[in-house]
């Protein structure tokens, strides 16, 4: 029995480790650990079970995802894992690790503000330029090229960037 | 050869997710077809991406309807396989694009509506409904930030742009009170803590619209003889021809996937 337990723990964390590799095929600098997206990774008779969960409801990169962490998952050694979708708790940014936020600032985006409530965004948002630092900046687009992201101009360096949008 | 519809059987909880889901499909098609349209890039991607917001919402209110009938309808059967009067969505969502003010006060209507109601709905015993609606609710508010936006730069922007919104605020506000309507298979959720009674966000609704059109110089209709009947499945004409665009390829090659 207890030779069963550990061995379903090695088991767990070896599938966590390959589920955790997967990147977000949008963002490729992150992974759906560092998202939050990865909620869960369970052992069932030495079956695995991912669970995921979605950024946006929309989110079109969600079901390239379940396929990645399949065939991740397969990579590793593991047969037929499957991959579920949860809602609940809603994901929100608040889960992106801080490493997440640091490579994501790095690649070019600039992070979502940390701890921020939903509705603070009908305030002023304060948004660093990922390039320069400065806090000269404005909104283009409130919409960008996916679902989580916005268009933001630095009026410093005059660049303009995406923000990953408080959610 | 064409494929023939499915039947649902709309048992209560049926019934109520496939409502709020025709909503959100409805709507959000109507938004996709502007991509490539829209008046400049920003805003076609904004449309565009609201859509997708509608779309995904769409999708986990039909897979939830089709766990719950417990049949052999899946969320594309739903979407591709009911005929216009088996869909059950607001008359307000299938109206016609026209013209960016029009879209964009039909925007604002129903965002301003569905923010106060997947709020509400966040707290329903239904625990799938609630995930959903706490989903839902943070893009929603997104939805309703960007067309109140545009309500008041419209509004108070040019004589034409004024013009245009007010025309559209006229037209469809007879559309608006049907989001308040409620029947008595609803009722019977709503004692149970399930369904939200829409009835207990009017004059809420109201009073964000009245201050957004108030600070866009724009003003509310006086009439308030409303239309209703897209509940029930009776619509306008715009639906049908609607749905024989989003429903062409499933109906002319029953099943093709890619």
């Amino acid at each position: 029995m207890v030779n069963h337990v550990t061995r379903d723990m090695e088991l767990r964390q070896r599938a966590w480790d390959a589920a955790a590799q997967v990147v977000d095929p949008e963002i490729p600098v992150l992974t759906i650990a560092d998202l939050g997206v990865l909620r869960d990774v369970s052992v069932h008779d030495g079956e695995i079970e991912v669970a995921i969960t979605p950024t946006y409801s929309g989110c079109p990169a969600m079901n390239m995802i379940a396929v990645e962490i399949e065939a991740a998952l397969e990579r590793a050694g593991f047969h037929k894992p499957t991959v579920r979708t949860v809602l609940s708790p809603a994901w929100t940014t608040d889960w992106m690790s801080d490493d997440g936020r640091r490579k994501l600032k790095d690649y070019g985006i600039a992070p979502p503000q940390a701890g921020s409530g939903r509705r603070a965004l009908f305030g002023v948002e304060q948004v660093a330029c990922p390039q320069c630092g400065s806090t000269d900046t404005e909104t283009l687009s409130e919409f960008g090229s996916t679902s989580c992201k916005a268009l933001w101009r630095c009026k410093s360096c005059r660049e303009p960037f995406d923000y990953f949008k408080c959610h | 050869m064409t494929a023939a519809s499915i039947t649902v059987s709309e048992t209560p909880l049926v019934l109520y997710a496939l409502r709020r889901a025709d909503d959100a499909l409805i709507l959000g098609h109507r938004l996709s077809e502007w991509c490539g349209h829209a008046p400049m890039l920003e805003e076609d991607m904004a449309l565009a991406n609201m859509g997708l917001d509608l779309l995904g919402q769409a999708r986990e209110l039909y897979a939830y309807a089709a766990k719950v009938e417990g049949k052999d309808n899946t969320e594309d059967t739903f979407a591709y396989l009911r005929d216009v009067r088996q869909y059950r969505n607001l008359l307000l969502v299938e109206q016609q694009n026209g013209d960016f003010a029009r879209t964009m006060v039909r925007q604002f209507f129903y965002s301003t509506f569905a923010d106060l109601y997947w709020r509400a709905m966040m707290n329903s015993r239904d625990a799938t409904l609630a995930a959903i609606a706490a989903k839902s609710e943070k893009e929603s508010a997104y939805h309703l930030r960007h067309s109140s936006e545009w309500m008041v730069r419209l509004g108070d922007g040019t004589e034409e742009s004024h013009r245009r919104a007010q025309a559209a605020i006229d037209d469809l506000w007879a559309f608006t009170g049907e989001m308040f309507s409620v029947d008595d298979s609803e009722r019977g959720l709503i004692d149970a803590g399930i369904a939200v009674d829409p009835e207990t966000l009017r004059s809420q609704w109201l009073k964000i619209v009245s201050g957004v059109l108030g600070e866009a110089t724009l003003a509310r209709p006086a009439n308030d003889w409303m239309q209703k009947g897209g509940r029930i499945g009776h619509h306008t004409e715009h639906l049908g021809h609607l749905l024989s665009e989003l429903q062409s390829m499933q109906r002319t090659f029953p099943g093709a996937t890619w």
